[in-house]
């Protein structure tokens, strides 16, 4: 009895130490924009917050589609290259942005079951020290003004 | 990664003729990104969206906005045709009717249905064509594009594509092209101005 309580407070401490210095993940502006009938792929977008103090990075996104992806995109000499990465570091302290154009959550395989304006698309992103954080992407119609900053 | 290229157009090439078309602009009116000749653009047999075969006779009968890219693309390929979109919304509220045209490079899973849908979401009047894959490999091969589809998942993949933007007129050709960075607002200006030009 004694000997459970000890490895219960070894183990306080040891969740309360590891708390000090972590990683604490906000998500604001989840969103992914309505897609065609026939799409087969849509984008998701959003920014990720750490105010934690330890160096964080999102590995994967889970969601209910055959695929999801973490992809870029790459300009060369005006050639779009889209690319599946391994994750996104999202430093101590600082905001990553996943946006139209560069870093975006990919979500394949939506045939015949579009993302329609007002749904969302409920989804776990899997960090390296934060764990599971969950996450619902509202999807919204595409902002025909957006492209003018 | 190992990578099929559909078309014989090599990004090298595509660089070539983006250097080469950079260098030769001739000081006009309406932009900065103005070039002279008739090198881009020609001839081309597609299909459309309700499945007709056409040519650039039967897609370009008034000054167009011309982007090749896929429907399988929910980030780059959507910006711009919305971009492209908004530049043809701006010139109707002044009373210029252009047209916009998205050619697939990816004929694979772009079927027409699909190429209709893509482009319905962005303008009515947007007109999307696919094809066999060699008609798409002429078309793109005729306006200078470059694209590659990544090889390695029969269902997922991506394609690497050019996305630039050809101003082109029914008689007249080529005009200019519009990089993605080019704003709506710039696209109209520019092409209100060579419309402006020709009248």
């Amino acid at each position: 009895m004694k000997r459970t309580t000890l490895a219960a407070m070894a183990l306080f401490t040891l969740s309360a130490t590891s708390a000090f210095a972590e990683s604490v993940i906000s998500i604001t502006d989840a969103k992914a924009f309505e897609t065609a009938p026939s799409a087969l792929a849509g984008g998701g977008f959003m920014q990720i917050t750490n105010t934690g103090t330890t160096d964080d990075r999102l590995v994967s996104v889970e969601a209910d589609f055959p695929r999801v992806e973490i992809h870029t995109t790459e300009f060369t000499d005006g050639v779009a290259r889209m690319m599946h990465i391994d994750g996104i570091d999202v430093p101590a302290g600082e905001t990553v942005t996943l946006e139209p154009g560069a870093l975006h959550v990919m979500f394949m395989g939506l045939q015949g079951d579009p993302l329609e304006e007002g749904e969302t698309v409920p989804a776990t992103l899997i960090f390296e020290q934060a764990g599971e954080v969950p996450v619902v992407f509202n999807i919204v119609k595409r902002d025909m003004a957006a492209h003018n900053h | 990664m190992k990578a099929v290229i559909f078309g014989t157009t090599t990004l090298a090439a595509a660089a070539a003729i983006g250097l080469y078309v950079w260098q030769s602009q001739p000081t006009t009116l309406c932009g900065d990104t103005a070039v002279a000749g008739s090198a881009i653009g020609g001839p081309f047999e597609l299909v459309s969206e309700t499945g007709e075969t056409v040519t650039d006779a039967d897609v370009i009968t008034k000054p167009t906005l011309v982007y090749f890219g896929y429907t399988f693309c929910p980030d780059v390929c959507p910006l711009d045709s919305a971009r492209n979109a908004q530049a043809a919304y701006m010139l109707a509220d002044q009373g210029i009717d252009i047209g916009t045209v998205f050619i697939s490079i990816d004929p694979q899973r772009d079927t027409t249905q699909v190429v209709g849908e893509f482009t319905d979401n962005f303008h009515e009047d947007m007109i999307g064509l696919t094809g066999t894959p060699e008609q798409v490999k002429a078309a793109s091969e005729a306006y200078k594009t470059y694209y590659r589809a990544v090889e390695g998942d029969p269902e997922y993949y991506l394609v690497d594509h050019s996305t630039q933007t050809y101003l082109m007129f029914p008689e007249t050709g080529f005009k200019t092209f519009f990089r993605r960075d080019t704003t709506a607002e710039q696209i109209a200006e520019t092409t209100a101005c060579f419309i402006d030009e020709l009248s």
